[in-house]
């Protein structure tokens, strides 16, 4: 038993047993636990209490941002810092500079989802402890896994031990840290 | 009232209920989540198979072609190409077209797809993705050369250049950089989030195997990927947003690419059915070429139970329902040409289908208007031989329709004076065989070293990955 534990962890064989195993865990009041599932599973947000995503917010920044460096990089450019007439069009005008600000605005959009995707699980991550477990290949194959982490206030190694064992959860063991 | 209609409806209707079609199964024989990983998997885990490397060197000696034909142009000059006056745009624009066309379909089936809820995607859509990057590597290739002077390419950027002077965007050819560019970069990016997945994957079954540096190069990549239900909503939600992004933008690259021909005053060019018809185009030969690919993938690694039939004929259908779009925006083209009362246009017209270029337009027409009708038979579409031929054609057809659009417009325009005919040198044909080296080469190093397949997807799209079993979420 190592000193100061991460969590622990439990699997489960199918995605209906780990959604009713993440109801009660839910409703058992814990906030520092996770699920690791091979693929998503259509639902279990809702089991979890997960609120939901809030990547929109950086993409929709992201799109305004491209939009109006779009705009501006070509006022500015062709209409304000080296003016050249062609073939007497306006110096600058919003619709000749639209494809391009259109395509800025979907670049930007694309960064900035990535970006705040990747911000928001924490990625590029060099360590965690689960992934020290010696069974965690199967939550990247076939099976499905509830962690409990010890930091969670509710945590209490006899009765989220017992909690996940009612719920149904397999092979339960203590993650170390 | 309603009381009085209800009793008065008739007792059958009580007993009447809606049909309810069954479903069609992504993955046949009800393979469960591990047997789709180890088959996957198994694919870049197993030996490099021989004839893997016969086509490896074979790709590797045809993209020599491109090379060596590129060398030639840089240190010669663009004369060595058969481009001149009239037809100063010629093969290398028409290759470009053709290979960016061609990445259409890539992300179709990656976001368009996955938007209209297709869950036939799943098994297809990371090889066409892969297809679409490789294509626009290949399509990148002849806009760069054929400005002549390649080490002034960087002009096209907004950087400012000797004499501090910035790109003119009033050029729907600056428009082109900023929508290919952009389009490519995108792809790889919506590629990299599909991988992550499966990149944690192949770390973790690397490491169980014990070999340590593979391990290390696929958990680099995978970026400590733990399969977390938390980052799964937000890698969701991601998803979902890039899908919507990337399709006004595959929509946008091949009408921007029409806006190099449309917005000019050349007859046949200057019409505003082109960024519609370019689009069509674009995704009827990217299915080709998907279908070309995926059919010898799907014999060669036994993935029947993954490809299905069902997958076929979704694609067969797409491509019978573009390439007949592209046949009516022909007929259309042909039509409009005469009704507008312009000499120039109808002539231009008259001269396509009966003028110096009448075999080529007549290619154009047999491979994409009448080869696309045999997929409205079952039996076509369950020979896969045969679809598979047809999509040769398919990708041929596409081809000489740019071929089409470019040199019989420009051959024979407004003055006689200035007609000419354009043929194509040795370099030129050389250079443009070379592509598809290539793009072999790409594509053989993607299904040797990643997942041909998005095992995640493919896992989410099966029964058992329901966590209601079929019925609905009691709490939704």
């Amino acid at each position: 038993m190592a000193e100061h534990p991460y969590g622990l962890i439990a699997r489960f064989n199918t995605p209906g047993d780990l959604y009713h195993a993440a109801e009660k865990v839910r409703d058992a009041g814990y906030k520092n636990w996770d699920c690791l599932t091979p693929m998503p599973i259509h639902g279990l947000d809702t089991a979890m209490g997960v609120k939901r995503s809030i990547v929109p917010r950086f993409s929709l920044t992201g799109g305004i941002t491209g939009f109006c460096t779009g705009m501006s990089m070509i006022w500015w450019m062709n209409a304000y810092d080296y003016k050249i007439i062609v073939g007497g069009k306006p110096l600058f005008s919003p619709l000749f500079a639209f494809p391009v600000s259109y395509e800025l605005t979907i670049l930007f959009t694309a960064f900035a989802t990535i970006g705040g995707m990747f911000f928001l699980n924490g990625l590029t991550q060099l360590y965690h402890p689960v992934l020290k477990y010696d069974k965690i290949h199967r939550a990247t194959d076939d099976s499905f896994f509830i962690v409990i982490e010890t930091s969670d206030p509710r945590f209490n190694a006899d009765n989220t031990r017992a909690l996940l064992a009612e719920a149904g959860g397999l092979e339960i063991a203590e993650l170390e840290a | 009232m309603s009381h009085a209609s209800e009793h008065s409806a008739p007792a059958i209707l009580n007993e009447v209920k809606a049909t309810s079609l069954p479903r069609a199964k992504m993955v046949d024989n009800d393979r469960d989540f591990a047997w789709i990983t180890d088959k996957i998997c198994g694919i870049v885990e197993g030996k490099t198979p021989s004839w893997w490397w016969w086509c490896f060197a074979v790709a590797c000696f045809m993209a020599c072609f491109t090379v060596a034909g590129i060398t030639y142009v840089v240190a010669t000059g663009v004369g060595v190409w058969g481009h001149r006056s009239p037809v100063n745009w010629s093969w290398p624009i028409v290759n470009f077209v053709f290979w960016i066309g061609i990445g259409h379909a890539g992300t179709l089936i990656s976001a368009i797809l996955c938007l209209l809820r297709q869950k036939w995607r799943t098994s297809i859509n990371r090889a066409a993705e892969a297809m679409t990057i490789f294509a626009v590597v290949c399509a990148g290739i002849f806009p760069v050369f054929h400005v002549g002077r390649v080490w002034y390419a960087w002009f096209l950027f907004p950087i400012p250049n000797y004499n501090n002077i910035w790109p003119q965007f009033r050029s729907p050819l600056e428009w082109d950089v900023f929508a290919v560019s952009t389009y490519g970069t995108v792809s790889v990016l919506f590629w990299y989030v599909g991988l992550l997945p499966d990149l944690a994957t192949l770390r973790d079954r690397f490491a169980l195997a014990g070999r340590e540096t593979r391990a290390k190069i696929y958990g680099f990549f995978a970026l400590g990927w733990r399969s977390s239900a938390r980052a799964w909503s937000n890698y969701e939600m991601a998803y979902l947003i890039l899908a919507g992004i990337a399709t006004p933008l595959v929509l946008s690259v091949h009408t921007i690419v029409s806006f190099d021909f449309a917005v000019s005053l050349i007859p046949g060019w200057h019409t505003t059915i082109f960024p519609p018809y370019f689009v069509a185009g674009a995704i009827f030969s990217g299915f080709g070429m998907v279908l070309t690919l995926m059919l010898p993938l799907r014999a060669i690694y036994k993935l029947e139970d993954l490809i299905t039939q069902y997958h076929i004929d979704c694609m067969c259908k797409i491509t019978l329902a573009t390439g007949t779009m592209v046949g009516y925006a022909y007929a259309m083209e042909f039509f409009i040409a005469w009704y507008s009362g312009n000499p120039y246009e109808g002539f231009t017209f008259i001269n396509r289908a009966f003028g110096p270029y009448a075999w080529a337009y007549w290619i154009m027409i047999s491979c994409n208007v009448i080869t696309p009708q045999f997929f409205w038979f079952k039996a076509v579409r369950n020979n896969t031989t045969f679809v598979w031929v047809l999509s040769l054609f398919v990708n041929l057809g596409m081809w000489f329709e740019r071929f089409v659009i470019i040199c019989t417009s420009l051959t024979r325009d407004f003055l006689p004076s200035s007609w000419g005919y354009l043929s194509p040198t040795v370099i030129d044909i050389f250079t443009f065989f070379g592509t598809f080296g290539v793009f072999s080469v790409l594509f053989l190093l993607f299904i040797r070293f990643l997942p041909l397949m998005a095992m995640a997807e493919i896992k989410g799209v099966t029964p058992q990955a329901d966590a209601f079993n079929g019925h609905k979420n009691p709490h939704a």
